[in-house]
């Protein structure tokens, strides 16, 4: 069992917004967050996928089809997007990077062909991150 | 109290990514301009990690420098500013990076003993790394 991880990086804004709150809630738990007009990270994305090499080629997976996978996937839908406005899984989530690192999971793992989704990690700062391992 | 240690190093080789029993188109597009023939050259930077009690008395998993004669005596010395393809245990195996990590991995588990060896990771860029842990699935940390 081998571990590859690719990463990636995108640029995009959101806000932080629950409709079922008072502006007042709103303001309170998502402080600056909560500016309508948004604000941008630029995120760096790793994803980790696992499996046996292949005594032909050497691969775990072909890399270039993940690049492929990940741009189709993840980087053309987000990068440089409103979050909220533009990625469907955020019309009715909160685009918080626990819920990014899930959309991105969700969109990659019936993709994945001959190896395996370990672990989808998205950096929103260099400072914090979020890892998730699929349903546990 | 098991505490883990890693470390870093780095190196830099060249490799061609290139199977004998594959056609040359097959070659070509399995492995794109990585089958180049006159190969190309990364610097790896490989992390090492090792797990062990602490010692009461020095307070460590294991001497750093012992760690480092190890890994300087068995991977660095060995894969420094050399082409893969020429060493022995690439002439029959394609030197991916999957296959490096590997091998190193292999390499510092004969011969690194003041401490378990828990995982070798080795960054062939920035944008890609690879993990492998003697076959064991990775802890989620």
């Amino acid at each position: 069992m081998v571990y590859l991880t690719r990463k990636a990086e995108f640029a995009a804004s959101h806000y932080y917004h629950n409709p079922a709150f008072t502006p007042e809630e709103n303001q309170r738990i998502f402080g600056k967050c909560n500016n309508p007009n948004g604000h941008g990270h630029n995120y760096t994305l790793e994803v980790t996928v696992k499996g046996e090499v292949d005594s032909r080629s050497g691969f775990v997976v072909d890399l270039k089809q993940l690049k492929e996978i990940m741009n189709r996937e993840v980087l053309d839908a987000m990068d440089h997007r409103f979050l909220n406005k533009e990625v469907p899984e955020f019309f009715t989530k909160i685009p918080t990077t626990e819920n990014l690192a899930i959309a991105v999971w969700q969109r990659l793992e019936p993709k994945l062909r001959n190896a395996r989704l370990h672990r989808v990690r998205v950096y929103e700062t260099p400072d914090l991150f979020v890892d998730f391992y699929g349903e546990e | 109290m098991i505490a883990h240690l890693s470390r870093r190093y780095l190196f830099s080789a060249s490799h061609r990514l290139h199977n004998p029993e594959m056609s040359t188109e097959e070659n070509r597009a399995t492995y794109g301009k990585c089958n180049n023939p006159h190969g190309h050259g990364h610097n790896y930077i490989l992390e090492v990690t090792v797990s062990g009690p602490v010692d009461q008395s020095t307070g460590m998993i294991c001497n750093l420098v012992d760690l480092d004669q190890c890994v300087e005596s068995e991977v660095l010395s060995r894969y420094q500013l050399e082409n893969l393809n020429t060493l022995q245990e690439f002439l029959k195996t394609v030197p991916t990076t999957e296959n490096l990590c590997i091998e190193i991995f292999e390499i510092l588990q004969r011969t690194f003993s003041q401490a378990h060896l828990d995982r070798v990771k080795l960054e062939e860029t920035m944008m890609n790394s690879f993990e492998y842990a003697g076959g064991q699935e990775l802890s989620r940390r």
